[in-house]
């Protein structure tokens, strides 16, 4: 199965390390709500996070990607392919919906080989309906009823349908976000998985920093129309490119002022440190204030510290490392100088 | 950035189309209706004014029948069980196939003074003469109160399945008593049904033409003061009358649409409505059962009538309380003289070439308005609605009017006497019907299910057949069947509009009656009466 599911993406040779290209993309829906312009280019093979709050354009990007929006400058390429103005019918990328978009009227198997029409044997559309089933692990539910599956195997069954048609770009739009949180962890895996067996180049849009860390190779921030930062998720979290960068990936404490002087961001642009929760730590000096709350989470705790001017912050310590109430000197093992 | 795209001139097309069916003809007799002469005529004669407000008060005291039948009967059925509910509760919505004018011949055959039960007590009672005649507005109001009241009967019960248990609950826990629990939280409820059924019923009443022409003797109502004057060739006097009655129907709609309020069982979500109770005292619950099998009977006696008067052939049954001879010669007749085949057949295609018309209308509509939102698109949804709240009548004189003079430069042909005009009559009266259940359908498909099938390589015609039509199908088959339904038992535009080309089963069956064919006629409504159920019922299967 591994050899077969490869084999469907070895037709395009692309040598450059960009396969699918986006140059200045841009989408304006009215003077005040522009999206891009966009530059972003994606490797072969690799899988692409779009993160980002709501109404920062992440989803108008897959759309465009998809073909459902036309940009209204800029250019999208695959493999040296324009395909910026080709309709979404032809331009060959699979996309999984948020609510999953199963035809109800279609059972598994009609849903799975609907988009393999082009080929008229009967025959070889069975076997490919039955390998992409197999690869999401749903043998034998070709006749089953789509209302019938539950919220995780219609998942699957989107994206079995997705990769059937072995398009060049793999589409994800909140691809765990209909899931129960119980089942999202194990699926975010099995996804990843998959898409790493079949090797299909794949963007995919959330906007929880766990989910893109975990499923993406590398993620793009977004933030009202604009690209923030894209790369590794530790460059991301140790390198941010940006304040937003910096509060929207991962817990960040921000400094300014004297603070942020004391804590060691002597040599900085704005004067603005960032510090994550376990760079600070509880010692003989530093930053003097008051531990207000503890929050206990287990291996860890999370102390709430009032400074002197009034700031909140937090520090991730030992459980046994402060007492609620304590007058406590924070200092910073790394700062994020911004 | 802003090029005029595809789809705006597609939006505007479809505007002009439906204006120039739609609108343009009403605006036409409105012109012709500004004739000083035929106004001041209008306002003298006592005659005009009594037929104005006969059209008003029948379809008032319509409502209120219907409602007073309509509405016990949807209590009963929604909230007692007892043995037969479920099949009885399905016949009783049955004259709701019936169209008009063979619920009306079927009237006719029952209640009529040579009915069935005329015959009876005349034959009981050793009378000289039939003891009554069925004429006048009470045998309209009767014919109204028969076949209206599945109306309010539909709306309450779907308003009841609707009403959620617990405010019943909460009521009684706070302490009211059945009838103030009935007055202060159940109608209040159930509003929107009762004003959505009332409206539906005032409506259909003020329209209402088979009945009045049937049964009206001399008492005329505005539908059919308008046919007459139109073929006493007064045309100026015709056109008048016919606003009059349009202005009627439109001052009905708005007063009543003021009183509907909102929807406040959907603005409160979808609640668990109470299961039947079950009647526990044993005399009680065989009252309700033996009313719910007598009532059924009495409301499919007509149907009966009309099988049973079907299977008689010509002259065969003067006086006899029960027909002496009973054969299918009248069926025979039916299928086997081209005279009589013909109305069949043409009913048949204008009904079906109408209904795919307006489909197809209806469809380009949906997709103009829900999905591409173009700016016309309250225009579209306005257009496709309005036929409904004007009578059949308007339509049928605004359609001869405007279709019977030559000017092709501002879009007026000559229609009249071509095979066109009809079908094009019915197409008008058919589009609210498919308009409403596609473009519903159409709300609630999911634009996603398009855009996946697009991402699959679905082209847009592929993309429409497997899965844009599929999903509309239920909306699609209530509005085409209603829409067909409505075309074939067509009386209303026929009887203005037809040529002898194009004559309809509906003016076939009039002139059987004429020549005392009543076997033929009744068998003429049998077959509308087994089609349109044919087809409302698959039109209904999910």
């Amino acid at each position: 199965m591994v050899g077969s599911a490869r084999a469907w993406h070895r037709g395009e040779a692309v040598t450059a390390a960009a396969f699918l290209q986006l140059q200045g993309i841009e989408k304006r829906w009215s003077d005040a709500v522009t999206i891009g312009p966009i530059t972003l280019d994606i490797s072969r093979g690799e899988i692409l996070a779009l993160l980002g709050p709501s109404g920062s354009g992440k989803t108008t990007m897959l759309r465009l990607l998809a073909g459902f929006e036309i940009a209204d400058g800029g250019r999208i390429a695959v493999a040296n392919d324009d395909v910026t103005n080709v309709p979404p019918a032809r331009r060959r990328f699979g996309m999984v919906f948020q609510h999953y978009a199963l035809f109800p009227h279609l059972d598994v198997g009609d849903n799975v080989g609907f988009g393999l029409a082009g080929s008229r044997e009967r025959g070889a559309v069975a076997t490919k309906v039955s390998a992409a089933l197999a690869l999401v692990d749903l043998v034998g539910f070709e006749r089953r009823k789509v209302h019938e599956l539950s919220g995780g195997q219609q998942q699957r069954v989107a994206l079995a349908r997705a990769l059937a048609p072995e398009p060049r770009v793999l589409l994800l739009d909140e691809p765990l976000s209909n899931l129960d949180p119980a089942l999202r962890e194990r699926t975010r895996h099995e996804l990843r998985e998959v898409i790493k067996r079949v090797g299909i180049t794949t963007v995919f849009v959330t906007h929880e920093q766990e989910e893109a860390f975990d499923l993406g190779d590398r993620i793009a921030v977004l933030n009202q129309g604009r690209l923030e930062q894209a790369g590794s998720a530790d460059e991301l979290y140790e390198r941010p490119a940006s304040l937003f960068v910096a509060t929207f990936v991962g817990r960040a404490n921000v400094f300014r002022g004297a603070a942020a002087k004391l804590l060691g961001g002597g040599a900085t642009r704005n004067g603005v440190v960032v510090v994550r929760p376990e760079r600070l730590r509880f010692g003989p000096a530093g930053l003097p204030g008051v531990v207000r709350e503890r929050r206990y989470t287990g291996a860890a705790a999370f102390f709430t510290v009032e400074s002197d001017d009034h700031e909140r912050f937090e520090v991730l310590a030992e459980p046994d490392a402060a007492q609620v109430g304590e007058r406590v000197y924070v200092e910073a093992t790394r700062v994020i100088a911004l | 950035m802003t090029r005029p795209r595809r789809v705006d001139l597609a939006a505007a097309l479809v505007t002009l189309l439906l204006a120039w069916l739609v609108i343009y003809p009403i605006l036409i007799v409105g012109a012709e209706a500004s004739n000083g002469v035929a106004i001041r005529a209008f306002l003298t004669r006592p005659g005009e004014w009594a037929a104005l407000w006969a059209s008003i008060w029948i379809s008032l005291l319509s409502v209120i029948l219907a409602a007073a039948i309509g509405v016990p009967l949807a209590f009963l059925f929604e909230w007692f069980d007892f043995p037969g509910r479920k099949t009885l509760g399905a016949l009783i919505a049955l004259p709701v196939v019936l169209p008009p004018l063979v619920g009306v011949i079927a009237f006719l055959f029952l209640f009529g003074e040579s009915g069935f039960i005329a015959r009876a007590i005349q034959a009981a009672l050793h009378l000289e003469n039939a003891p009554w005649r069925l004429q006048g507005p009470a045998a309209i109001l009767l014919v109204h109160a028969y076949s209206m009241y599945v109306y309010f009967y539909l709306f309450m019960r779907a308003g009841l399945a609707k009403l959620d248990v617990s405010m019943l609950e909460a009521a009684q826990a706070l302490g009211a008593d059945r009838k103030t629990t009935l007055w202060r939280v159940i109608v209040p409820l159930l509003r929107p049904s009762l004003i959505g059924a009332a409206i539906l019923t005032f409506m259909t009443a003020l329209g209402s033409f088979s009945a009045p022409y049937i049964f009206g003797g001399g008492f005329r109502v505005m539908t059919t003061q308008i046919v007459a004057t139109k073929l006493n060739g007064d045309l100026p006097l015709a056109m008048v009358e016919t606003v009059a009655l349009a202005i009627v129907a439109i001052a009905g709609l708005l007063i009543l649409r003021r009183t509907e309020g909102d929807d406040i069982l959907v603005a409160l979500g979808k609640g668990i409505a109470p299961r039947p109770r079950p009647i526990r005292r044993v005399s009680v619950r065989w009252l309700a059962t033996i009313m719910g099998w007598g009532l059924a009977v009495v409301l499919l006696l007509p149907h009966l009538t009309l099988i049973l008067v079907s299977l008689v052939p010509y002259g065969a049954w003067t006086t006899e309380i029960l027909p002496p001879v009973v054969n299918f010669d009248n069926y025979r007749r039916l299928f086997s003289e081209t005279e009589r085949l013909r109305p069949m057949w043409n009913s048949f295609w204008m009904a079906a070439v109408s209904t795919t018309v307006a489909v197809v209308v209806a469809i380009v509509g949906g997709w103009l308005v829900v999905r591409r939102r173009v700016a016309w698109r309250r225009a579209i949804e306005g257009l496709l609605a309005l036929p409904w709240a004007l009578p059949g009548t308007v339509f049928a004189i605004a359609l001869a009017t405007t279709f019977s003079v030559r000017a092709p430069l501002v879009l007026r042909f000559v229609l009249v006497g071509t095979v066109v005009l009809l079908p094009l009559a019915y197409l008008v009266r058919a589009l609210p019907l498919t308009g409403r259940g596609i473009l519903a359908s159409y709300r609630q498909l999911d634009p996603a299910l398009e855009e996946a099938a697009a991402s699959l390589g679905a082209g847009r015609w592929r993309t429409l057949a497997r899965v844009t039509l599929p999903q509309l199908r239920p909306g699609l088959a209530a509005g085409a069947s209603l829409a067909f339904v409505a075309g074939l038992g067509d009386l209303v535009a026929s009887i203005v509009l037809y040529t002898f080309e194009t004559r309809p089963v509906s003016i076939e069956i009039l002139s059987s009656l004429r020549l005392d064919e009543t076997g033929v006629a009744a068998a003429f409504g049998v077959v509308l009466m087994l089609v349109s159920a044919i087809v409302l019922g698959v039109g209904a299967r999910r």
